[in-house]
C-alpha cells in the first residue's frame, strides 16, 4: 500500500513535470539574429567584378522577401535580408561573411555564390556552427553532412547531371562511342565523374576520347577536331558558355554530327545557342529542372503567372527572360519553406534540421514533378532533372523525370 | 611625372609647431600610434580586429610596391603575383608539409625575393609603361598558372587550399584573431623599420638617385642594373611576406583571390597613401580595405561608381596622397608658428 502510494506520488510528480515541460517545449526559442519581429538572413553576392551578372540572383531574392514582408512575413516575423558584395573574391567573401556572423549576427548565411567563395568560408561556418545554407554552386562537395553538417547545396550537382546523361545513353545508345570535352577543373571533372559512375563497367569501352581544355585557351577547335577523328558518335559537351558556343559552331563547321549532350550550365538560348547559330544547335540535348521563362509552354501555368505578377510588382527592373531571376525566386521560396517549418524554434540547429527535412517540395517555377527532398543523410535538395531537346527555336522537354542521386 | 615631384625626406631643421619642435611631435604621434595599436585587440570585436589585421597586411604589401615605384621609379602592375606566391608558399608549407606558420614568413620572403630578382633582371630593359605592361602580364598569368595541372598537386587547383588559423603560443590568453593581429603588428614593425632604414641609407640614396636621374646615377658609380634588380627583389619580398600573412588571416588561398584586381588595389593604395612615403602606406592599406565597404554602404547597385567618386575626390583633395597632405599641413603650421613668433 505504501509502495503504491509512493508510486502514485511519483507518477503525479512525473505528469506534473511533463505538463510543465509541454508548454515549455512549445515556447519560443531564438538563436542569434532571430526575435519576435524579425529573422536576419545573411548573404554574399558578386554585385561587382567579373561575375557581376550573377548579382541578379541576389536582387531577385531581396525583391521576393520584400513581397513576403509586405504580406506579413513568415509566422509573423519579417525577413531582414542582408546581402553584401564580395566581387567574387574569396578574401572579400571571408571578410563579409565574418561581418554577417560576428557583427550583424545573422541567424544563417544563405546562398553565398561561387565555388571558391564557398570553399573559403566552408571550415569557418562549420567551426562557428552557423548554417551555410543552399549555396549557389553545383559542386558535389556541398552535400557532405558527415564532415560538414552546417553546409548544404541547392541546385542539382554536376555529378548528378552527369549520371542522368549516362542513364539516358545506357537506354538509348548502349553501343555509343562517347567523346568528352570538359573544362579542366573541378566543375568539369565532377561532370565526367558523374558520367563514368553512371556508365559503370561500360565506361571504359564506351568513352573513346576525353579532351580537356583550360579556361585560358583561346578556342576549343583542336579538341573538337580530335574528338571527330576519334570516331565518337556521342558528344558530351561540358563547357562554360563561351566555349560551348565555340564547340557547337566548330562541330557544325567540320560536319561532325554526333548525338550532342550539352551541360545545363550552358544551355541558355540567348547567350550560347544564338551565338553558335540556331541551325547548328538543332537537335542538341540537355537537361532542365526549372521552368524556362521564355518558354511559351508555361504561359497559362499558374506558377509562371505568379512569378510574372511578382516580377511586375516587386522587381520591375529585373530581366524577365533571365534564368537568374527564376533561380533567385525559387531558392528564396525554398528558404521560406524552411523558416515556416521552423515555427517558433528559430535556432541555428533547428534551421539545419528543418532544411534536412524537406519532403516533396514542389516549387512553383520548378518543372512539374521535380521535387526537393532532403534528409539527415541527403544534403542534395535537387537531384532530379528532365531531358530536353532544342528544336532550332526553343527547348522542348521530353521523357520522364530522371534522378541522378549520388551514391545510389 | 608624379615621381618627379620633389619629395622631402627630412623636415626643415628646428621648425616648430605650436611651440614644439617637429621631431618631438613625431615622437608623440609615434607613441600615440603604439598605444592605439596596443589597445585595439582588447576593446574591439574579433571581426574588427580581423579587418584591421587585413588592412595592416595590405599596408605591408603596398610598402613593398612603394619601395619599387616610389623610391626607385619602376612601375609594377603585377604585385598581386608576388602576393600570391607568398600566400601559396605559406599555404603549401602548412598544408602539405605541416610546417609551423612561424617559418612560412622567412620562406615566403626568400622565395619572393629570388623570384622578384629574377623577374627584375630581364625587366630591366623595359622602361616605365613597358615595364608596367610586363608586370601586368605576370599578374594575369599567375592565377592561371596556379590552376594548371602541372602544379595542381601542390596548389589544389581551382579549389585552393584551406589552412588552419594559428593559436596563440605559450598559453597566451588571446584568441586566434587577437594573436594574429599581434603577430602581424610585430612583423609590420620589423618591416617598416627595415624599410625606413633602407631608404635613409646609402643604398636608399642610390635608389632615389636612379629614380631621379639614372644616367647621372651611373656616372656617380652606382651599378644601376644591379640596384634595380635588387629593389625588385626586396619589393617582392615585402609583398610576399604580406601575402603569407594574408593567407594566415584568411585561412584559405585560391587562384581567384589573386586576380589583377588585387594588383590594382595595391596600386590605388600606393597612390592615395602617397608615393615615396613610408607611413602613407598605412593609410593606403586602410583605404584599400575600408573604402569599398563604405561605397557599398551608400548604394549596392552603384558601389563601383561611389568608389570611383571617392577615389576621384581623394586624388583631387590630396594630390600627393595622405602623406603629402600631412606634410602640407605641418609646413603650414610651421610657417604660422614662424609668422606669429616674429
Amino acid at each position: 500500500m505504501r509502495m503504491n502510494k509512493r508510486a502514485l506520488l511519483t507518477s503525479i510528480a512525473a505528469s506534473a513535470v511533463a505538463a510543465a515541460a509541454g508548454p515549455a517545449f512549445a515556447e519560443k526559442k531564438y538563436g542569434p539574429g532571430a526575435s519576435d519581429t524579425e529573422i536576419k538572413v545573411g548573404n554574399t553576392m558578386p554585385y561587382s567584378g567579373p561575375a557581376s551578372a550573377y548579382g541578379l540572383i541576389g536582387k531577385s531574392i531581396e525583391a521576393y522577401y520584400k513581397k513576403i514582408n509586405a504580406e506579413g512575413g513568415v509566422n509573423g516575423r519579417k525577413i531582414n535580408f542582408i546581402s553584401y558584395d564580395d566581387a567574387y573574391s574569396p578574401p572579400k567573401t571571408v571578410e563579409q561573411v565574418r561581418k554577417l556572423v560576428e557583427s550583424d549576427e545573422v541567424l544563417l548565411v544563405f546562398q553565398p555564390l561561387g565555388t571558391p567563395s564557398n570553399s573559403a568560408i566552408h571550415k569557418y561556418m562549420n567551426a562557428k556552427k552557423v548554417p551555410q545554407l543552399f549555396v549557389a554552386t553545383g559542386a558535389t562537395k556541398w552535400g557532405d553532412p558527415k564532415n560538414f553538417p552546417w553546409t548544404m547545396g541547392w541546385q542539382p550537382n554536376y555529378q548528378s547531371e552527369g549520371r542522368i546523361y549516362a542513364e539516358y545513353l545506357m537506354k538509348n545508345r548502349p553501343q555509343g562511342k562517347i567523346g568528352i570535352l570538359f573544362q579542366n577543373d573541378d566543375y568539369g571533372k565532377d561532370y565526367v565523374k558523374g558520367m563514368k559512375d553512371g556508365l559503370g563497367d561500360k565506361a571504359k569501352t564506351m568513352i573513346v576520347s576525353e579532351q580537356p581544355y583550360e579556361t585560358s585557351d583561346p578556342t576549343v577547335d583542336s579538341q573538337i577536331i580530335n574528338l571527330k577523328s576519334s570516331s565518337a558518335d556521342v558528344f558530351f559537351n561540358v563547357t562554360t558558355p563561351k566555349f560551348a558556343a565555340q564547340a557547337i559552331k566548330k562541330a557544325h563547321e567540320i560536319g561532325w554530327t554526333p548525338l550532342h549532350l550539352l551541360n545545363n550550365v550552358s544551355n541558355s538560348v540567348g547567350s550560347v545557342l544564338k551565338p553558335a547559330g540556331l541551325d547548328a544547335s538543332k537537335d542538341i540535348l540537355s537537361t532542365a529542372y526549372l521552368k524556362d521563362p521564355t518558354d511559351s509552354t508555361w504561359d497559362n501555368d499558374p506558377g509562371k503567372k505568379d512569378w510574372l505578377a511578382f516580377m511586375d510588382k516587386y522587381f520591375p527592373e529585373g530581366d524577365k527572360t533571365s534564368s537568374f531571376t527564376v533561380y533567385g525566386y525559387s531558392v528564396a521560396q525554398t528558404l521560406l519553406q524552411v523558416l515556416k517549418q521552423c515555427g517558433d524554434d528559430l535556432t541555428r540547429e533547428n534551421v539545419m534540421k528543418q532544411a534536412a527535412s524537406l519532403k516533396d517540395l514542389q516549387l512553383a517555377m520548378a518543372l512539374p514533378g521535380i521535387k526537393i527532398n532532403t534528409s539527415e543523410k541527403d544534403f542534395f535538395p535537387f537531384e532530379q532533372m528532365q531531358m530536353q531537346k532544342f528544336n532550332g527555336e526553343r527547348w522542348e522537354l521530353f521523357g520522364p523525370i530522371m534522378s541522378g542521386e549520388v551514391g545510389s | 611625372m608624379m615621381l618627379r615631384r620633389t619629395i622631402e625626406t627630412r623636415g626643415p631643421p628646428a621648425a616648430e609647431v605650436a611651440g614644439m619642435a617637429t621631431p618631438a611631435w613625431r615622437v608623440i604621434v609615434f607613441v600615440l600610434g603604439i598605444v592605439v595599436l596596443a589597445t585595439i585587440p582588447f576593446v574591439l570585436k574579433n571581426f574588427y580586429i580581423f579587418q584591421i589585421t587585413l588592412a595592416v597586411i595590405y599596408a605591408i604589401a603596398i610598402l613593398g610596391l612603394n619601395l619599387l615605384t616610389g623610391f626607385n621609379g619602376q612601375f609594377s602592375l603585377g604585385h598581386s603575383a608576388f602576393y600570391a606566391i607568398g600566400a601559396y608558399t605559406a599555404a603549401i608549407m602548412m598544408d602539405g608539409f605541416d610546417i609551423s606558420y612561424i617559418w612560412t614568413l622567412p620562406a615566403a620572403a626568400m622565395v619572393c625575393f629570388v623570384f622578384g630578382f629574377l623577374f627584375g633582371l630581364p625587366a630591366l630593359r623595359l622602361e616605365n609603361i613597358y615595364l608596367a605592361l610586363a608586370t601586368f602580364a605576370l599578374a594575369i598569368a599567375i592565377p592561371q598558372v596556379l590552376k594548371s595541372s602541372l602544379v595542381e598537386h601542390w596548389t589544389g587547383g581551382v579549389q585552393g587550399i584551406s589552412i588552419i588559423k594559428p593559436d596563440a603560443p605559450f598559453g597566451l590568453p588571446l584568441n586566434s584573431d587577437q594573436w594574429l593581429y599581434v603577430y602581424t603588428i610585430l612583423v609590420a614593425v620589423v618591416m617598416y623599420v627595415g624599410a625606413h632604414n633602407l631608404v635613409k641609407s646609402r643604398t636608399g640614396r642610390a635608389l632615389i638617385a636612379i629614380r631621379d636621374h639614372p644616367i647621372a646615377a651611373s656616372a656617380m658609380g652606382i651599378n644601376v642594373s644591379l640596384y634595380k634588380s635588387l629593389t625588385f627583389g626586396v619589393s617582392a619580398l615585402y609583398t610576399g611576406v604580406a601575402g603569407a600573412l594574408g593567407a594566415l588571416a584568411i585561412s584559405f588561398v585560391a587562384p581567384d583571390s589573386f586576380t589583377f584586381q588585387l594588383a590594382v588595389a595595391l596600386f590605388v593604395g600606393l597612390v592615395v597613401g602617397g608615393v615615396a612615403s613610408i607611413s602613407g602606406t598605412l593609410f593606403g592599406g586602410l583605404f584599400v580595405l575600408f573604402v569599398p565597404n563604405i561605397a557599398e554602404h551608400f548604394s549596392k547597385g552603384l558601389a563601383g561608381a561611389v568608389y570611383g567618386v571617392i577615389l576621384l575626390l581623394v586624388i583631387y583633395l590630396m594630390p600627393t596622397g595622405a602623406a603629402g597632405l600631412v606634410r602640407l599641413i605641418v609646413s603650414r603650421l610651421v610657417q604660422q608658428g614662424r609668422a606669429s613668433g616674429r
